[in-house]
Protein backbone atom coordinates (compact mmCIF):
# COMPACT_ATOMS: atom_id res chain seq x y z
CA UNK A 1 0.00 0.00 0.00
CA UNK A 2 0.79 3.69 -0.59
CA UNK A 3 1.91 6.31 2.03
CA UNK A 4 -1.02 8.27 2.43
CA UNK A 5 0.78 11.12 5.43
CA UNK A 6 4.73 11.92 4.51
CA UNK A 7 6.36 14.08 7.18
CA UNK A 8 9.86 15.20 6.30
CA UNK A 9 12.25 16.76 8.52
CA UNK A 10 9.44 19.00 10.97
CA UNK A 11 10.55 21.42 12.93
CA UNK A 12 9.01 23.75 15.81
CA UNK A 13 10.48 25.40 18.28
CA UNK A 14 8.69 27.64 21.14
CA UNK A 15 11.62 29.72 22.21
CA UNK A 16 14.36 27.74 23.49
CA UNK A 17 12.34 24.53 23.54
CA UNK A 18 12.82 22.50 20.20
CA UNK A 19 9.00 20.77 20.31
CA UNK A 20 9.84 19.56 17.07
CA UNK A 21 12.99 18.06 16.12
CA UNK A 22 13.90 16.67 12.35
CA UNK A 23 10.37 14.82 12.59
CA UNK A 24 9.96 12.73 9.72
CA UNK A 25 7.40 9.99 9.69
CA UNK A 26 5.43 7.60 6.78
CA UNK A 27 2.03 6.41 7.84
CA UNK A 28 0.43 3.85 5.08
CA UNK A 29 -2.63 3.93 3.78
CA UNK A 30 -5.34 2.02 5.85
CA UNK A 31 -3.29 1.23 8.91
CA UNK A 32 -3.60 2.40 12.06
CA UNK A 33 -0.23 3.84 13.38
CA UNK A 34 0.42 4.64 17.01
CA UNK A 35 2.49 7.48 18.23
CA UNK A 36 4.15 7.00 21.63
CA UNK A 37 6.69 8.69 24.21
CA UNK A 38 7.33 9.92 27.36
CA UNK A 39 5.16 12.93 28.78
CA UNK A 40 6.88 16.23 26.61
CA UNK A 41 7.90 14.24 23.84
CA UNK A 42 5.98 16.58 21.42
CA UNK A 43 3.38 14.61 20.53
CA UNK A 44 0.55 16.69 20.85
CA UNK A 45 2.83 19.41 19.37
CA UNK A 46 3.35 16.83 16.06
CA UNK A 47 -0.57 16.48 15.60
CA UNK A 48 -1.13 20.60 15.93
CA UNK A 49 1.52 20.36 12.92
CA UNK A 50 -0.61 17.75 11.21
CA UNK A 51 -4.00 19.26 11.45
CA UNK A 52 -2.86 22.70 10.50
CA UNK A 53 -3.63 24.47 13.72
CA UNK A 54 0.45 24.88 14.22
CA UNK A 55 2.68 25.98 11.45
CA UNK A 56 5.92 24.35 11.55
CA UNK A 57 8.88 26.18 11.56
CA UNK A 58 10.45 23.81 8.45
CA UNK A 59 9.86 21.05 6.70
CA UNK A 60 7.00 19.86 4.76
CA UNK A 61 3.63 17.40 5.28
CA UNK A 62 2.68 15.67 2.22
CA UNK A 63 -1.10 14.35 2.95
CA UNK A 64 -2.82 12.14 -0.23
CA UNK A 65 -0.68 13.10 -3.06
CA UNK A 66 -0.94 16.78 -2.07
CA UNK A 67 2.32 19.52 -0.08
CA UNK A 68 -0.45 20.62 2.48
CA UNK A 69 2.41 22.27 4.54
CA UNK A 70 0.77 25.84 4.41
CA UNK A 71 -3.12 24.69 4.01
CA UNK A 72 -5.10 26.29 7.22
CA UNK A 73 -6.80 23.60 9.06
CA UNK A 74 -10.30 23.96 7.67
CA UNK A 75 -8.73 23.51 4.08
CA UNK A 76 -7.32 20.25 5.49
CA UNK A 77 -10.08 18.99 7.01
CA UNK A 78 -12.03 19.25 3.77
CA UNK A 79 -9.58 17.51 2.06
CA UNK A 80 -10.07 14.61 4.46
CA UNK A 81 -7.31 14.67 7.11
CA UNK A 82 -9.25 15.12 10.56
CA UNK A 83 -8.57 15.43 14.10
CA UNK A 84 -10.00 14.27 17.80
CA UNK A 85 -8.59 16.55 20.60
CA UNK A 86 -6.43 15.31 24.00
CA UNK A 87 -9.37 17.50 25.93
CA UNK A 88 -12.90 16.76 24.50
CA UNK A 89 -14.00 19.02 22.27
CA UNK A 90 -17.77 19.31 21.40
CA UNK A 91 -20.49 22.05 20.88
CA UNK A 92 -21.78 21.89 24.31
CA UNK A 93 -25.05 23.83 23.68
CA UNK A 94 -26.02 21.37 21.19
CA UNK A 95 -27.47 18.10 21.71
CA UNK A 96 -25.84 14.63 20.77
CA UNK A 97 -27.40 14.74 17.20
CA UNK A 98 -26.68 18.23 16.60
CA UNK A 99 -22.84 17.65 17.06
CA UNK A 100 -22.84 15.19 14.46
CA UNK A 101 -24.95 17.12 12.01
CA UNK A 102 -22.91 19.65 11.82
CA UNK A 103 -19.94 17.27 11.15
CA UNK A 104 -21.84 15.78 8.02
CA UNK A 105 -23.18 19.49 7.31
CA UNK A 106 -19.09 20.22 7.10
CA UNK A 107 -18.80 17.77 3.93
CA UNK A 108 -22.39 18.64 2.73
CA UNK A 109 -21.12 21.54 0.12
CA UNK A 110 -21.40 24.81 1.51
CA UNK A 111 -23.29 25.93 4.24
CA UNK A 112 -24.49 28.63 3.06
CA UNK A 113 -27.81 28.19 3.21
CA UNK A 114 -29.81 30.70 5.17
CA UNK A 115 -33.64 29.56 5.11
CA UNK A 116 -34.82 25.91 5.61
CA UNK A 117 -34.92 24.54 9.27
CA UNK A 118 -31.84 22.77 9.88
CA UNK A 119 -33.26 20.61 12.50
CA UNK A 120 -35.90 19.23 9.81
CA UNK A 121 -33.30 18.38 7.29
CA UNK A 122 -33.45 14.68 6.74
CA UNK A 123 -30.27 14.97 4.77
CA UNK A 124 -28.44 15.89 8.19
CA UNK A 125 -30.63 14.22 10.22
CA UNK A 126 -30.60 10.88 8.74
CA UNK A 127 -26.52 10.04 8.33
CA UNK A 128 -26.16 11.42 11.95
CA UNK A 129 -28.58 8.69 13.15
CA UNK A 130 -26.78 6.01 11.56
CA UNK A 131 -22.98 7.65 12.72
CA UNK A 132 -24.60 7.54 16.27
CA UNK A 133 -25.65 3.90 15.86
CA UNK A 134 -22.09 3.32 14.85
CA UNK A 135 -20.72 4.06 17.93
CA UNK A 136 -23.55 2.55 20.04
CA UNK A 137 -24.98 6.15 21.45
CA UNK A 138 -28.44 6.68 19.24
CA UNK A 139 -30.30 5.90 22.25
CA UNK A 140 -29.07 9.23 23.89
CA UNK A 141 -29.32 11.26 20.50
CA UNK A 142 -31.85 14.00 22.11
CA UNK A 143 -29.99 14.59 25.26
CA UNK A 144 -27.49 17.72 25.34
CA UNK A 145 -23.98 16.85 25.25
CA UNK A 146 -23.37 18.40 28.40
CA UNK A 147 -25.43 15.38 29.94
CA UNK A 148 -23.76 12.93 28.92
CA UNK A 149 -20.95 10.88 30.04
CA UNK A 150 -17.46 11.56 29.97
CA UNK A 151 -17.04 8.17 27.75
CA UNK A 152 -19.73 8.86 25.50
CA UNK A 153 -18.29 12.34 24.79
CA UNK A 154 -15.16 10.84 24.17
CA UNK A 155 -17.21 8.93 21.63
CA UNK A 156 -19.46 11.21 20.27
CA UNK A 157 -16.20 13.46 19.25
CA UNK A 158 -14.99 10.02 17.73
CA UNK A 159 -18.69 10.20 15.63
CA UNK A 160 -18.04 13.59 14.89
CA UNK A 161 -14.55 12.89 12.90
CA UNK A 162 -15.78 9.72 11.47
CA UNK A 163 -19.14 12.14 9.93
CA UNK A 164 -17.32 13.72 7.67
CA UNK A 165 -15.85 10.29 5.68
CA UNK A 166 -11.76 11.62 6.28
CA UNK A 167 -9.34 9.27 4.48
CA UNK A 168 -7.20 9.77 7.93
CA UNK A 169 -8.05 10.61 11.71
CA UNK A 170 -5.33 12.08 13.93
CA UNK A 171 -6.67 10.87 17.16
CA UNK A 172 -5.30 12.60 20.24
CA UNK A 173 -5.15 10.15 23.21
CA UNK A 174 -9.05 9.10 22.19
CA UNK A 175 -9.18 6.93 25.48
CA UNK A 176 -7.56 10.41 27.85
CA UNK A 177 -9.78 9.80 31.08
CA UNK A 178 -11.82 6.43 30.20
CA UNK A 179 -12.47 4.07 32.60
CA UNK A 180 -11.65 0.00 31.51
CA UNK A 181 -14.69 -1.01 30.25
CA UNK A 182 -15.23 2.57 28.13
CA UNK A 183 -11.80 2.37 26.83
CA UNK A 184 -12.62 -1.11 25.84
CA UNK A 185 -15.80 0.21 23.56
CA UNK A 186 -14.03 2.76 22.05
CA UNK A 187 -11.84 0.00 20.69
CA UNK A 188 -14.66 -1.82 19.80
CA UNK A 189 -15.21 1.36 17.68
CA UNK A 190 -11.92 1.83 16.14
CA UNK A 191 -10.98 -1.65 15.58
CA UNK A 192 -13.46 -1.74 12.42
CA UNK A 193 -12.23 1.13 10.86
CA UNK A 194 -9.03 -0.14 10.06
CA UNK A 195 -8.36 -1.13 6.23
CA UNK A 196 -10.75 1.70 5.55
CA UNK A 197 -9.43 4.94 7.58
CA UNK A 198 -5.81 5.75 8.19
CA UNK A 199 -5.32 6.66 11.87
CA UNK A 200 -2.77 8.23 13.65
CA UNK A 201 -3.04 7.62 16.93
CA UNK A 202 -1.52 9.40 20.26
CA UNK A 203 -2.11 7.36 23.33
CA UNK A 204 -0.46 6.21 26.87
CA UNK A 205 -2.63 3.66 27.48
CA UNK A 206 -0.13 1.16 25.97
CA UNK A 207 -2.52 -2.16 26.10
CA UNK A 208 -4.73 -0.20 23.46
CA UNK A 209 -1.69 0.93 21.27
CA UNK A 210 -0.15 -2.38 20.96
CA UNK A 211 -3.95 -3.96 20.48
CA UNK A 212 -4.68 -1.98 17.65
CA UNK A 213 -1.70 -0.45 16.10
CA UNK A 214 -0.19 -2.05 12.94
CA UNK A 215 2.92 0.75 13.23
CA UNK A 216 4.21 2.42 16.28
CA UNK A 217 6.66 5.56 16.47
CA UNK A 218 8.30 6.51 19.69
CA UNK A 219 8.77 10.13 19.64
CA UNK A 220 11.24 11.41 22.16
CA UNK A 221 12.47 15.14 22.71
CA UNK A 222 10.52 15.77 19.56
CA UNK A 223 12.53 13.37 17.39
CA UNK A 224 11.65 10.24 16.30
CA UNK A 225 13.95 7.62 17.37
CA UNK A 226 12.12 4.73 15.86
CA UNK A 227 9.56 3.22 13.85
CA UNK A 228 8.47 -0.91 13.91
CA UNK A 229 5.63 -3.35 14.72
CA UNK A 230 4.44 -3.68 18.23
CA UNK A 231 6.79 -6.57 18.96
CA UNK A 232 9.77 -4.58 17.45
CA UNK A 233 8.87 -1.49 19.59
CA UNK A 234 8.25 -3.81 22.43
CA UNK A 235 11.95 -5.47 22.58
CA UNK A 236 13.70 -2.27 21.35
CA UNK A 237 16.40 -1.16 23.83
CA UNK A 238 15.96 2.52 23.05
CA UNK A 239 12.38 2.48 23.78
CA UNK A 240 13.11 1.17 27.17
CA UNK A 241 15.82 3.92 28.00
CA UNK A 242 13.62 6.60 26.84
CA UNK A 243 10.43 5.42 28.99
CA UNK A 244 12.69 4.76 31.74
CA UNK A 245 14.92 7.85 31.58
CA UNK A 246 18.11 5.77 31.76
CA UNK A 247 21.29 6.77 29.48
CA UNK B 1 -45.31 25.73 24.94
CA UNK B 2 -44.38 28.85 27.13
CA UNK B 3 -42.14 29.69 24.36
CA UNK B 4 -45.11 30.41 21.97
CA UNK B 5 -47.25 32.15 25.20
CA UNK B 6 -44.61 34.54 25.80
CA UNK B 7 -43.79 35.33 21.94
CA UNK B 8 -47.91 35.95 21.39
CA UNK B 9 -48.49 37.84 24.14
CA UNK B 10 -45.67 40.01 23.29
CA UNK B 11 -46.88 40.51 19.96
CA UNK B 12 -50.31 41.01 21.42
CA UNK B 13 -49.04 43.84 23.87
CA UNK B 14 -47.62 45.44 20.83
CA UNK B 15 -49.76 45.30 18.62
CA UNK B 16 -52.75 46.84 21.26
CA UNK B 17 -50.69 49.38 23.21
CA UNK B 18 -51.51 52.48 20.73
CA UNK B 19 -54.78 51.72 20.93
CA UNK B 20 -54.72 51.76 24.33
CA UNK B 21 -52.67 55.01 24.55
CA UNK B 22 -55.09 56.70 21.58
CA UNK B 23 -58.18 55.46 24.83
CA UNK B 24 -56.43 56.79 27.47
CA UNK B 25 -55.58 60.07 25.67
CA UNK B 26 -51.11 59.53 25.94
CA UNK B 27 -50.42 59.83 22.43
CA UNK B 28 -46.82 60.23 23.56
CA UNK B 29 -47.31 56.79 24.49
CA UNK B 30 -47.42 55.84 21.14
CA UNK B 31 -44.04 57.29 20.23
CA UNK B 32 -42.67 55.99 23.46
CA UNK B 33 -43.93 52.70 22.10
CA UNK B 34 -42.21 53.15 18.38
CA UNK B 35 -38.90 53.88 20.00
CA UNK B 36 -38.84 50.52 21.90
CA UNK B 37 -40.02 48.68 18.49
CA UNK B 38 -37.08 50.44 16.80
CA UNK B 39 -34.46 49.89 18.94
CA UNK B 40 -36.06 46.36 19.41
CA UNK B 41 -34.74 46.06 15.75
CA UNK B 42 -31.54 47.08 16.27
CA UNK B 43 -31.32 44.79 19.61
CA UNK B 44 -32.27 42.24 17.37
CA UNK B 45 -29.87 42.73 14.97
CA UNK B 46 -27.09 42.93 17.51
CA UNK B 47 -28.29 39.42 18.62
CA UNK B 48 -27.51 37.88 15.79
CA UNK B 49 -23.91 38.48 16.08
CA UNK B 50 -23.88 38.63 19.71
CA UNK B 51 -26.23 36.17 21.12
CA UNK B 52 -25.87 33.48 18.30
CA UNK B 53 -22.53 34.28 16.81
CA UNK B 54 -20.69 35.42 19.84
CA UNK B 55 -19.30 38.66 18.40
CA UNK B 56 -19.22 41.31 21.14
CA UNK B 57 -19.56 44.14 18.91
CA UNK B 58 -19.27 47.66 20.38
CA UNK B 59 -20.08 49.67 17.67
CA UNK B 60 -22.96 48.59 16.94
CA UNK B 61 -24.79 52.08 16.48
CA UNK B 62 -22.45 53.22 13.81
CA UNK B 63 -25.16 50.71 11.98
CA UNK B 64 -27.75 52.62 13.39
CA UNK B 65 -26.70 55.72 12.60
CA UNK B 66 -25.30 55.04 8.98
CA UNK B 67 -28.90 53.76 8.52
CA UNK B 68 -30.26 57.59 9.78
CA UNK B 69 -28.11 59.34 7.39
CA UNK B 70 -29.07 57.83 4.85
CA UNK B 71 -32.54 58.39 5.39
CA UNK B 72 -31.73 62.19 6.15
CA UNK B 73 -29.15 62.66 3.45
CA UNK B 74 -31.26 61.69 0.69
CA UNK B 75 -34.41 63.80 2.01
CA UNK B 76 -32.10 66.49 2.72
CA UNK B 77 -30.56 66.94 -0.90
CA UNK B 78 -34.10 66.31 -1.96
CA UNK B 79 -35.84 69.15 -0.19
CA UNK B 80 -32.46 71.64 -1.41
CA UNK B 81 -32.26 70.14 -5.25
CA UNK B 82 -28.76 69.20 -4.88
CA UNK B 83 -26.97 66.52 -6.22
CA UNK B 84 -25.71 63.66 -4.09
CA UNK B 85 -22.15 63.56 -3.89
CA UNK B 86 -19.95 60.17 -4.25
CA UNK B 87 -22.73 58.33 -6.30
CA UNK B 88 -22.75 58.64 -10.10
CA UNK B 89 -25.19 60.87 -12.18
CA UNK B 90 -26.73 64.15 -10.98
CA UNK B 91 -29.41 62.10 -8.35
CA UNK B 92 -30.80 64.76 -6.46
CA UNK B 93 -31.91 61.86 -3.98
CA UNK B 94 -35.10 61.28 -3.24
CA UNK B 95 -38.27 61.09 -0.09
CA UNK B 96 -39.68 57.74 -1.28
CA UNK B 97 -39.87 55.39 1.62
CA UNK B 98 -38.95 52.56 -0.80
CA UNK B 99 -35.49 54.00 -1.67
CA UNK B 100 -34.70 55.22 1.97
CA UNK B 101 -35.35 51.73 3.48
CA UNK B 102 -33.52 50.28 0.64
CA UNK B 103 -30.87 52.93 1.02
CA UNK B 104 -30.50 52.37 4.74
CA UNK B 105 -30.35 48.61 4.46
CA UNK B 106 -27.44 48.79 1.79
CA UNK B 107 -25.65 51.30 3.02
CA UNK B 108 -25.01 50.00 6.41
CA UNK B 109 -24.84 46.54 5.12
CA UNK B 110 -21.97 47.43 2.94
CA UNK B 111 -20.36 49.19 5.97
CA UNK B 112 -21.08 45.62 7.41
CA UNK B 113 -18.88 43.93 5.07
CA UNK B 114 -15.99 46.13 5.21
CA UNK B 115 -15.54 46.59 8.53
CA UNK B 116 -16.29 42.68 9.29
CA UNK B 117 -13.71 42.02 6.87
CA UNK B 118 -11.45 44.40 8.37
CA UNK B 119 -12.32 43.32 12.52
CA UNK B 120 -13.33 39.70 12.48
CA UNK B 121 -9.30 38.66 12.15
CA UNK B 122 -9.24 39.51 15.34
CA UNK B 123 -11.14 37.84 18.78
CA UNK B 124 -11.98 38.26 21.84
CA UNK B 125 -10.77 42.03 23.22
CA UNK B 126 -9.46 43.20 20.11
CA UNK B 127 -12.11 42.43 18.59
CA UNK B 128 -14.36 44.53 20.97
CA UNK B 129 -12.01 47.25 20.21
CA UNK B 130 -11.64 48.03 16.64
CA UNK B 131 -15.20 47.58 16.22
CA UNK B 132 -15.05 50.41 18.72
CA UNK B 133 -12.88 52.36 17.35
CA UNK B 134 -14.37 51.91 13.54
CA UNK B 135 -17.58 53.93 15.52
CA UNK B 136 -16.10 56.49 17.13
CA UNK B 137 -13.86 56.82 13.61
CA UNK B 138 -17.70 56.91 12.00
CA UNK B 139 -18.68 59.26 15.07
CA UNK B 140 -16.04 61.98 14.42
CA UNK B 141 -16.07 61.77 10.63
CA UNK B 142 -19.88 62.58 10.82
CA UNK B 143 -19.07 65.72 13.74
CA UNK B 144 -16.28 67.13 11.50
CA UNK B 145 -18.68 67.10 8.24
CA UNK B 146 -20.51 70.40 7.87
CA UNK B 147 -22.16 69.60 4.97
CA UNK B 148 -24.62 67.34 6.88
CA UNK B 149 -24.75 69.47 9.89
CA UNK B 150 -21.75 68.33 11.90
CA UNK B 151 -22.04 68.26 15.28
CA UNK B 152 -25.51 69.77 15.15
CA UNK B 153 -26.74 67.49 13.07
CA UNK B 154 -29.47 67.49 10.39
CA UNK B 155 -33.05 68.14 10.25
CA UNK B 156 -35.27 65.73 8.34
CA UNK B 157 -38.31 68.05 6.72
CA UNK B 158 -40.38 65.25 6.25
CA UNK B 159 -41.48 61.87 6.99
CA UNK B 160 -40.68 59.06 4.08
CA UNK B 161 -43.51 58.91 1.71
CA UNK B 162 -45.14 55.61 0.94
CA UNK B 163 -48.00 55.28 -1.87
CA UNK B 164 -50.96 55.14 0.18
CA UNK B 165 -49.73 55.90 3.77
CA UNK B 166 -49.32 59.10 6.00
CA UNK B 167 -46.59 58.06 7.42
CA UNK B 168 -46.59 61.70 9.13
CA UNK B 169 -49.33 59.76 11.73
CA UNK B 170 -47.82 58.18 14.32
CA UNK B 171 -50.53 55.66 14.58
CA UNK B 172 -49.68 54.32 10.61
CA UNK B 173 -46.20 55.17 11.45
CA UNK B 174 -46.14 52.94 14.71
CA UNK B 175 -47.37 49.65 12.81
CA UNK B 176 -45.08 50.03 9.82
CA UNK B 177 -42.45 50.25 12.49
CA UNK B 178 -44.02 47.34 14.31
CA UNK B 179 -44.65 45.31 10.32
CA UNK B 180 -40.64 45.72 10.18
CA UNK B 181 -39.95 44.34 13.23
CA UNK B 182 -42.35 41.25 12.85
CA UNK B 183 -40.24 40.72 9.17
CA UNK B 184 -37.11 40.91 10.49
CA UNK B 185 -37.64 38.33 13.12
CA UNK B 186 -39.31 36.17 10.91
CA UNK B 187 -35.83 36.31 8.57
CA UNK B 188 -33.86 36.51 11.72
CA UNK B 189 -35.94 33.72 13.21
CA UNK B 190 -35.45 31.10 9.73
CA UNK B 191 -31.71 32.67 9.40
CA UNK B 192 -30.88 31.31 12.93
CA UNK B 193 -32.50 27.93 12.37
CA UNK B 194 -30.82 27.09 9.04
CA UNK B 195 -27.83 25.40 8.23
CA UNK B 196 -26.07 28.65 7.82
CA UNK B 197 -27.29 29.07 11.22
CA UNK B 198 -25.87 26.20 12.97
CA UNK B 199 -22.55 27.33 11.88
CA UNK B 200 -23.28 30.37 13.42
CA UNK B 201 -23.84 28.84 16.74
CA UNK B 202 -21.20 26.76 16.40
CA UNK B 203 -18.55 29.75 15.85
CA UNK B 204 -20.17 30.64 19.78
CA UNK B 205 -19.82 27.68 21.13
CA UNK B 206 -16.55 25.74 19.83
CA UNK B 207 -15.13 27.81 16.52
CA UNK B 208 -11.76 25.94 16.86
CA UNK B 209 -13.74 22.92 16.56
CA UNK B 210 -15.26 24.00 13.70
CA UNK B 211 -12.30 24.65 11.83
CA UNK B 212 -11.08 21.55 12.37
CA UNK B 213 -14.51 20.30 10.80
CA UNK B 214 -13.69 21.66 7.18
CA UNK B 215 -15.66 25.32 8.20
CA UNK B 216 -13.70 28.06 7.03
CA UNK B 217 -15.57 30.20 9.89
CA UNK B 218 -14.76 33.28 9.44
CA UNK B 219 -16.58 33.83 6.18
CA UNK B 220 -19.86 32.80 8.31
CA UNK B 221 -19.03 35.42 10.73
CA UNK B 222 -18.73 38.06 7.95
CA UNK B 223 -22.29 37.30 6.58
CA UNK B 224 -23.81 37.34 9.77
CA UNK B 225 -22.12 40.86 10.96
CA UNK B 226 -22.96 41.76 7.59
CA UNK B 227 -26.71 41.15 7.83
CA UNK B 228 -26.80 42.38 11.68
CA UNK B 229 -25.38 45.60 10.29
CA UNK B 230 -28.56 45.86 7.97
CA UNK B 231 -30.90 44.88 10.20
CA UNK B 232 -29.63 48.15 12.38
CA UNK B 233 -29.17 50.10 9.61
CA UNK B 234 -33.10 49.30 9.00
CA UNK B 235 -33.59 50.52 12.62
CA UNK B 236 -31.90 53.53 11.89
CA UNK B 237 -34.07 55.01 8.76
CA UNK B 238 -37.34 54.10 10.87
CA UNK B 239 -35.50 56.26 13.91
CA UNK B 240 -34.28 59.14 11.29
CA UNK B 241 -38.25 59.18 10.72
CA UNK B 242 -39.40 59.11 14.08
CA UNK B 243 -37.27 62.01 15.38
CA UNK B 244 -37.00 63.76 11.73
CA UNK B 245 -33.67 65.22 12.83
CA UNK B 246 -30.03 63.21 12.43
CA UNK B 247 -27.32 63.48 14.35
CA UNK B 248 -23.66 62.10 15.65
CA UNK B 249 -24.57 60.97 18.73
CA UNK B 250 -26.94 58.02 17.38
CA UNK B 251 -23.99 56.30 16.59
CA UNK B 252 -21.63 57.41 19.56
CA UNK B 253 -20.66 54.38 21.65
CA UNK B 254 -22.72 55.01 24.60
CA UNK B 255 -25.93 53.95 21.98
CA UNK B 256 -23.40 50.76 21.28
CA UNK B 257 -23.43 49.81 24.96
CA UNK B 258 -26.78 50.63 25.32
CA UNK B 259 -27.86 47.66 22.33
CA UNK B 260 -25.80 45.19 24.11
CA UNK B 261 -27.38 46.14 27.54
CA UNK B 262 -31.10 45.77 25.67
CA UNK B 263 -29.92 42.58 24.59
CA UNK B 264 -28.25 40.95 28.07
CA UNK B 265 -31.36 42.18 29.68
CA UNK B 266 -33.76 41.07 27.66
CA UNK B 267 -32.07 37.44 27.13
CA UNK B 268 -29.11 36.80 24.56
CA UNK B 269 -29.80 34.59 22.09
CA UNK B 270 -32.97 34.24 21.63
CA UNK B 271 -34.53 37.18 19.30
CA UNK B 272 -37.19 38.14 20.94
CA UNK B 273 -35.37 39.17 23.91
CA UNK B 274 -33.49 42.09 23.03
CA UNK B 275 -37.15 43.57 21.96
CA UNK B 276 -38.19 42.89 25.45
CA UNK B 277 -34.72 44.99 27.01
CA UNK B 278 -35.28 47.60 24.75
CA UNK B 279 -38.80 47.78 25.97
CA UNK B 280 -37.38 47.77 29.79
CA UNK B 281 -34.62 49.90 29.41
CA UNK B 282 -36.52 52.77 27.13
CA UNK B 283 -39.70 52.43 29.70
CA UNK B 284 -37.10 52.12 32.72
CA UNK B 285 -35.25 55.47 31.53
CA UNK B 286 -38.87 57.16 30.65
CA UNK B 287 -40.14 56.50 34.25
CA UNK B 288 -36.63 57.24 36.75
CA UNK B 289 -35.61 59.92 34.56
CA UNK B 290 -38.96 61.50 36.02
CA UNK B 291 -37.71 61.47 39.71
CA UNK B 292 -33.96 61.77 38.96
CA UNK B 293 -31.67 62.46 36.29
CA UNK B 294 -29.25 59.58 37.96
CA UNK B 295 -31.44 57.07 36.62
CA UNK B 296 -28.64 55.32 36.08
CA UNK B 297 -27.83 54.34 39.42
CA UNK B 298 -31.25 52.18 39.44
CA UNK B 299 -30.33 50.75 36.01
CA UNK B 300 -26.68 49.53 37.10
CA UNK B 301 -27.75 46.94 40.36
CA UNK B 302 -31.03 45.88 37.50
CA UNK B 303 -28.69 44.78 35.04
CA UNK B 304 -26.20 43.33 37.38
CA UNK B 305 -28.90 41.03 39.03
CA UNK B 306 -30.15 39.99 35.50
CA UNK B 307 -26.71 39.29 34.47
CA UNK B 308 -25.96 37.09 37.23
CA UNK B 309 -29.11 35.11 37.83
CA UNK B 310 -31.27 35.50 34.60
CA UNK B 311 -28.21 33.67 32.27
CA UNK B 312 -31.44 34.08 29.38
CA UNK B 313 -32.61 38.12 30.79
CA UNK B 314 -36.42 38.52 30.96
CA UNK B 315 -37.44 36.23 28.34
CA UNK B 316 -35.39 33.49 29.94
CA UNK B 317 -37.58 34.32 33.19
CA UNK B 318 -40.92 34.30 31.39
CA UNK B 319 -40.31 31.41 29.06
CA UNK B 320 -38.25 29.34 31.87
CA UNK B 321 -36.42 26.45 30.80
CA UNK B 322 -37.60 26.24 27.50
CA UNK B 323 -35.95 29.67 26.56
CA UNK B 324 -32.63 27.40 26.06
CA UNK B 325 -32.72 26.89 22.03
CA UNK B 326 -29.08 26.47 21.61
Amino acid sequence: MANILKVTNLNKSFGALHATDNLSLEIEEGTIHGLIGPNGAGKTTAINQLSGELMPDRGTIEFDGQDVTHWPIFKRAQFGLQRSYQITSLFPDFTALDNVAIAIQATDGHSFRFWGKAREDKSLIDPAMDILRQVGLDHLAHRPVTDLAHGQQRQIELAMTLATKPKMLLLDEPMAGMGKTESHDMMEVLRPLKGNITILMVEHDMDVVFALADKISVLVRGHCIVTGTPDEIRTNADVRTAYLGEG
Amino acid sequence: MRVRIVQLITLLILFTLPFIAQWAGQPFWIDLTTRIVIYGIAAMSLDIILGYGGMVSLGHAMFLGIGAYSMGILTHHSFEGSVVPFLPGEWTGSTSGFVHLAASILASGLLGLVIGLLSLRTVGVYFIMITLAFAQMMFYFFIALPTYGGEDGLNVWSRSEIPGLDLSDSMTFYFVCLGLLCAFWFIARRLVDSRFGGVLRGCKQNEQRLKALGYNTIRYKLIAFTIAGAGAGLAGGLLANLTEFVGPGTMHWTKSGELIVMVLLGGMGTLIGPVLGSAALLLLEEILSGFTEHWMIVLGPILLLVVLFARRGIYGFLAGKEAKDG
